[in-house]
């Protein structure tokens, strides 16, 4: 059986997985509301986190004392920026030169990949030492918690305090884009451009600002997960492992599985992490079976399509010109 | 609209460009972006980019071997590109073309592991053959029944079915481990090679460009000349028209899907018994998204699908060998080839459009 602690730990394990997740499909989320399916969610996490490593590392290397605020801003400007750039790039490709949304997607995840594990090895040689990076100044903001400070929180203080500042933020950032999407004017029109393009533009609605600025910021969201999961989740180092491609792919999986919605992405997170996790805590598995066990995420998102899909209810449906291109003179 | 000023820049629609026009442009693309990722390279080396191309064609085509390891790499991309062919030409969004590769591969490293002793190779490799393109069909059926039947996405729905095959093929390699504990398949029969592909033409991959040239051919005038190929083109420009004309749209979409996951399924297998004989995640290794690129690019001419596969495969192999030259590490040549796929994007724009100065009169063609 499994014991009380172990199950606080796969809680934690679940709250932390799920916060990398959450920050990729919650961008995604934006993009695709504006009728972008960006399939570089990958490349772009790749970005976000290699940016913020990056720029963190350069500062703490040249400053013997570094500043744990200067450390933060820093590494969240680089991240941020640098994944919006991704974006800028996709939507110049798809919206302005008008190439296909699919392919160019594909094509940033493989840049994205590479530029970061090009500049990941390289950060490590020049580290010098055992080969490997680390920024501990930076990684320590990001890890910082309350339940750790603060004696005696006990159980419940370990459950829901013990997490650096970004798994809140996330929550904030899934609460406040439900928020802007379904209570303000621009997320109504930023709907209006995903469901239909061509009735947006009758309106008035400028359909590429919207498209651009959908993209540009929704990336930026996204890359945020790169940078939890450099800085929090890996503690400032970085390995030349694939892991941050195969969790941009999940991310991407939560946004079908969350029906375009982030309030859901926030328990869908925690619950992917739940089964991205749960081979580790269930007795009696083969090393075999712990591979079938990790499916089941994937599993579970194909059976959601099928549903949403099956049963037809309107709001569940993905946006209605998703992927599709809007060219105004080719209606 | 007096009051308003004329935009700087305005597009328009250009006339049908010859095709010697239209592969100026994308030439003229790749160079530009060779030049880029140059300038690239030198910032972040300081090497000279000439030298550092020099070494990339060095790896690619500096030794007999190396040549072939890249003709064996183009020919498995390109398998993969045809198979996405009539799928993408249809508007289907196969993006699963990994996890159809991947369980191609799984069960022919299942027969070769299981029958190596007990059938002759000839045998075992037409049983191979057959059990892969039927596994590959399989996985793409899947979701064109969804789709057919419930306008189920299909761009979602193939991208999950990949980490449902590649979570798959890491079972298998668990339970297939040899030796104990090294997390890998190892190469099958490596003593007998019981299911290998045979030399043919007195050439270790002959069998391997034999099998995808013909798939090359035979895809080119199954699209072109076929009935069927007919049909996924007006399944692909308008599904009401080809309702119209009494075209079964959901046999066509199903069928197609059929026939696309089980080229697919096939590159698993000419992966598995003509070039790795092993089977591990990376039997697929990518190859599945990267050639969506391939097929979109070349338009679903798969003659054309030959030259960017040797484009892509050939700067990978040259990327490596920089890697190992100039101390670098080798994902610089994932980024050359974003950097050259982006320019091939955005190239096609200038295909289809004329960009035109503000007060620049409008030509008459």
């Amino acid at each position: 059986m499994i014991s009380g602690a172990q199950l606080i730990q796969l809680f934690q394990s679940a709250v932390f997985f799920g916060t990398v997740i959450m920050f990729g499909a919650i961008g995604e989320i934006l993009t695709e509301k504006s009728g972008n399916l960006n399939l570089g969610v990958p490349g772009i996490m790749y970005l976000g986190g290699i940016a913020g490593l990056a720029a963190s590392f350069f500062y703490e290397f040249n400053n013997p004392d570094p500043s744990p605020i200067i450390c933060l801003i820093l590494s969240f400007a680089a991240a941020f920026l640098a994944s919006a750039l991704g974006g800028l790039l996709y939507s110049f490709l798809t919206i302005t030169l008008r190439a296909n949304q699919n392919v160019t997607g594909l094509t940033l995840t493989i840049f994205g990949s590479g530029i970061a594990n090009f500049f990941g090895g390289s950060l490590n040689t020049m580290a010098g030492g055992v080969g490997q990076i680390s920024v501990a100044t930076t990684s320590g903001v990001y890890r910082a918690n309350i339940y750790n400070n603060v004696p005696g929180l006990g159980t419940a203080g370990s459950l829901l305090l013990s997490y650096g500042f970004m798994v809140y933020l996330a929550i904030v950032v899934a609460v406040l884009m439900a928020w802007f999407l379904n209570r303000t004017r621009t997320g109504l029109n930023l709907r209006a451009v995903g469901e239909n393009p061509a009735t947006a533009d009758a309106a008035g609605i400028n359909v590429t600002r919207y498209k651009y600025a959908a993209t540009c910021i929704g990336a930026g969201i996204s890359g945020m997960g790169g940078l939890y999961y450099t800085m929090d989740y890996i503690k400032g180092t970085w390995a030349n492992d694939g892991t941050i491609e195969a969790l941009g792919w999940l991310a991407v999986a939560l946004v079908i599985f969350a029906t375009w919605k982030s309030l859901n992405a926030i328990w869908g997170s925690y619950l992917f992490g739940l089964l991205s996790w749960m081979y580790f805590y269930v007795p009696g598995l083969t090393r075999s079976s712990q591979e079938l066990f990790k499916m089941l995420p994937y599993l579970v998102t194909i059976l959601v399509l099928i549903a949403i899909s099956l049963r037809k209810k309107r709001e569940n449906q993905p946006p209605a010109s998703l992927g599709l291109p809007y060219f105004r003179e080719e209606r | 609209m007096n009051n308003k000023k004329e935009p700087l820049l305005r597009i328009a629609k250009r006339d049908l460009l010859p095709w010697y026009n239209a592969y100026g442009i994308r030439l003229a693309a790749v160079l530009v972006s060779l030049v880029v990722s140059g300038l690239f390279i030198f910032a972040v080396t300081k090497l000279n980019p000439v030298a550092v191309y020099e070494a990339i064609f060095d790896g690619a085509f500096g030794s007999p071997r190396r040549s072939w390891v890249t003709v064996r790499d183009t020919m498995m991309l390109l398998c993969i590109g045809i198979g996405l062919a009539p799928a993408f030409k249809m508007k289907f969004w196969n993006i699963g073309a990994e996890g159809q590769v991947l369980v191609g591969g799984i069960v022919t490293a299942g027969l070769m592991r299981a029958l190596g002793s007990s059938l002759p190779t000839p045998v075992l490799l037409a049983l191979m053959a057959v059990v892969s393109l039927l596994a590959g069909a399989l996985w793409g059926i899947i979701p064109a029944t969804f789709k057919a039947v419930w306008n189920t996405n299909e761009t979602l729905f193939t991208l999950m079915m990949n980490y449902v095959a590649i979570q798959l093929t890491s079972y298998c390699v668990a339970l297939w481990e040899n030796p104990f504990g090294s997390n890998t398949v190892g190469i099958i029969n490596q003593k007998t090679k019981a299911g290998w592909f045979p030399r043919v033409f007195g050439l270790d991959y002959g069998l391997n460009i034999l099998l995808v040239l013909v798939l090359a051919v035979g895809m080119f005038i199954y699209l072109k000349y076929s009935k069927q190929g007919y049909e996924i083109s007006v399944v692909g420009d308008s599904e009401r028209t080809a309702r119209y004309a009494g075209i079964n749209v959901k046999k066509v979409t199903i069928r197609t899907m059929a026939i696309s996951g089980a080229i697919c399924g096939m590159a698993g297998f000419i992966a598995v018994a003509g070039s790795s004989h092993t089977i591990s995640t990376s039997t697929a290794g990518g190859r599945g998204f990267t050639a969506i690129i391939v097929a979109w690019l070349a338009q679903f001419n798969t003659f054309v699908m030959i030259l960017i596969s040797l484009l892509l495969v050939f700067l990978q192999k040259g990327a490596i060998q920089i890697a190992s030259q100039f101390n670098l590490n080798d994902y610089a040549s994932q980024i050359i080839t974003g950097i050259i796929l982006f320019f091939i994007l955005g190239s096609e724009f200038f295909i289809n459009y004329r960009v035109i100065l503000r007060g620049r009169k409008e030509a008459a063609k």
